[in-house]
């Protein structure tokens, strides 16, 4: 999905070295030579280890930016829902101003389709005021959603889950981070591109709505890990190791709408949870209890009947003295379904606020999903966590909102087209 | 969706000719348009227009010439606004920078580029005839000196910036008071 690197002068680099080792690997040697001693600080990352040795006698190596990698913008679904997820991300939520209508939507559309795919590519947005900022992409992808009132303006058939979730026993909602008539996410590898973008992108939105809630969250800084490496959320836990992968073979069914309504086709469903975790609470816990509460492995993620991070659970296995090794009340327990259709695609970010007074922490997980079908897909799971998990006694669900996600479009087209056009 | 600038170009100097040959019976259409139009080397990029509820506004984008030879934009129109003037911003006498018409056009160097942009040349909108919404798509249409026309799409912005002062003839009005939220409107 990202663009490769291959610059001429990076390319004679790895000539030279050469010894079968692939470019990319040489291209941290050559970090690791670059900084000498301070490669010893990157001991949690193999290759750095590896290339020590060899990095003392090669020449330096010119390191590639990751910031001109770019993620197509054009396609038959929007950019940034399958992609290996950005490091950070911000979550907007703006609501219509009592004026917009139809054919308000309709402008508004096409102006902020015509933002993300310039500055997704590198370019600055027209009218930009500051186009240096937009000359490090680094895989930024600005994805749109449309709530109930936003399709309602636009005349469109309400897809029959466009609504807020059912209430939830665990659930303690504010105002301040639930609900909201139109979306945008923007993520990026890159803070100040991400910063960049939603700053154009609601200059280009003053006109139309007023922002009600922003939501900003971050995973591992690009390079700390292999790509693609299941995110830790500030728990410690592995989490989303089920997270269906884009070569599943049901992910397009999991994930695409099939057409109901017909302009969702090739869209998808986002719901946003603003997940508090108490970490005071948390600390009160031993590793073992942490670890029952999940069912899984903190050191890596492997299910407590298992090995390795992506070993199938085993519910049957019991201990000694014949309880479950994986306990009911687990979340991994909790959370699975017999049912493989209810699954939904996760892309959760962790987010790390100033404490409130009297605090040290405020903290804890956007919990994003992507699901064909919210009702179908993403209820079922939170109702049997609503009813039991024990994880609920360290996490408390502070925001929700539900979004429709258009498909993408052409280069001739708009996000939105299909229900605006 | 990206914009693309549309264009369309018209040969209305071939045009002209043709009608004034006709009456004189000595020539022929062939012969008189055997030179292409200049419109036909110009083309504008990243096109956009600033939006505006009242009063004037300004478009801006880059002008490129394919040609050989330098090309002179003399005039622009827009059913956007009763009167358009092509802009350039310079310092006055007292060091401000002002906005004013450029006298002899917008000269484009052959296969270069000209840049209208927020506080340099601009093509100015003096009266519109109705609010420019953000989003919107607003005609122009360039004359060159030859007389062939270049007509082009702009897609209004919401934009605070570009508040130069303007010295506009017996017009003078100073915007230097206007608020940051304010279009270009030269009633402050």
């Amino acid at each position: 999905m990202t663009s490769d690197q291959n610059t001429p002068a990076s390319a004679t680099g790895a000539g030279r070295a050469g010894r079968g080792l692939s470019r990319r690997h040489l291209l941290f040697g050559g970090a690791a030579a670059g900084l000498g001693a301070a490669a010893a600080a990157g001991a949690g990352v193999g290759i750095l280890t590896v290339q020590q040795s060899t990095a003392a006698v090669t020449p330096p190596v010119e390191v590639v930016p990751n910031g001109a990698e770019t993620v197509p913008f054009y396609g038959a679904h929007q950019a940034g829902i399958a992609v290996i997820p950005q490091s950070h991300a911000t979550h907007i939520a703006v609501d219509l101003a009592a004026g917009t209508d139809r054919a308000s939507l309709v402008r508004m559309m096409q102006i902020l389709t015509d933002d993300a795919a310039r500055l997704s590519q590198g370019q600055h947005a027209l009218a930009d005021s500051e186009p240096e900022l937009a000359t490090v992409p680094a895989r930024l992808t600005v994805t749109f959603g449309f709530g109930h009132e936003f399709v309602t303006r636009a005349a469109g058939v309400v897809p029959s889950w466009l609504r807020p979730l059912p209430a939830f026993g665990v659930d303690r909602l504010e105002d301040a981070w639930t609900g909201g008539d139109f979306l945008m996410i923007v993520a990026a590898d890159d803070p100040l591109t991400v910063a960049h973008a939603t700053r154009m992108l609601l200059k280009d939105t003053r006109s139309f709505g007023t922002v009600r809630w922003t939501q900003a969250g971050f995973r591992r800084a690009p390079g700390s890990e292999k790509p693609g490496t299941t995110m830790r959320n500030l728990f410690g836990q592995v989490d989303g190791t089920v997270n269906p992968h884009t070569q599943d073979t049901d992910f397009d069914q999991l994930v695409w709408s099939q057409g109901d309504p017909a302009w969702m086709a090739g869209g998808t469903s986002f719901v946003l949870r603003r997940i508090h975790m108490n970490l005071d609470k948390w600390d009160l816990l031993d590793r073992s209890g942490r670890e029952q509460s999940v069912g899984r492995d903190l050191a890596n993620g492997a299910p407590l009947t298992g090995i390795n991070e992506t070993d199938e659970p085993d519910f049957t296995a019991v201990t000694p003295i014949g309880f479950p090794v994986i306990p009911e009340f687990s979340h991994i327990r909790r959370a699975r379904s017999d049912n493989p259709a209810e699954r939904i695609h996760r892309r959760g970010y962790n987010y790390d606020d100033t404490p409130n007074p009297g605090s040290v922490s405020n903290s804890g997980l956007l919990f994003g999903s992507y699901q064909a079908d919210v009702d179908k897909q993403f209820v079922p799971i939170q109702k049997r966590l609503d009813d039991l998990d024990l994880l609920n006694e360290w996490i408390t669900p502070i925001g929700s909102a539900v979004f429709a996600i258009p498909p993408g479009c052409a280069e001739t087209g708009f996000i939105g087209e299909s229900l605006l056009a | 969706m990206k914009f693309r600038t549309a264009t369309t170009i018209t040969a209305l100097a071939a045009a002209a000719m043709l009608t004034l040959a006709g009456c004189a019976g000595t020539t022929t259409a062939a012969e008189t348009s055997t030179a292409a139009p200049e419109a036909d080397s110009l083309t504008i990029q990243d096109a956009w227009v600033k939006a505006a509820d009242s009063g004037m506004s300004a478009a801006f984008g880059t002008l490129e010439n394919a040609s050989d030879t330098d090309l002179v934009v003399t005039g622009v129109e827009s059913a956007a606004s009763t009167t358009m003037q092509l802009h350039e911003t310079v310092e006055n006498e007292s060091g401000a920078m002002v906005m004013r018409e450029k006298d002899g056009g917008f000269t484009i160097p052959a296969g270069g580029s000209f840049e209208l942009a927020p506080g340099g040349n601009h093509l100015m909108l003096m009266d519109l005839t109705a609010p420019i919404t953000a989003g919107t798509d607003v005609d122009f249409t360039l004359t060159l000196e030859d007389g062939s026309t270049y007509e082009f799409t702009a897609p209004a912005k919401d934009y605070t910036g570009a508040n130069e002062n303007y010295e506009g003839g017996d017009m003078d009005m100073d915007m230097g008071t206007g608020t940051p939220t304010d279009s270009m409107d030269m009633g402050n």
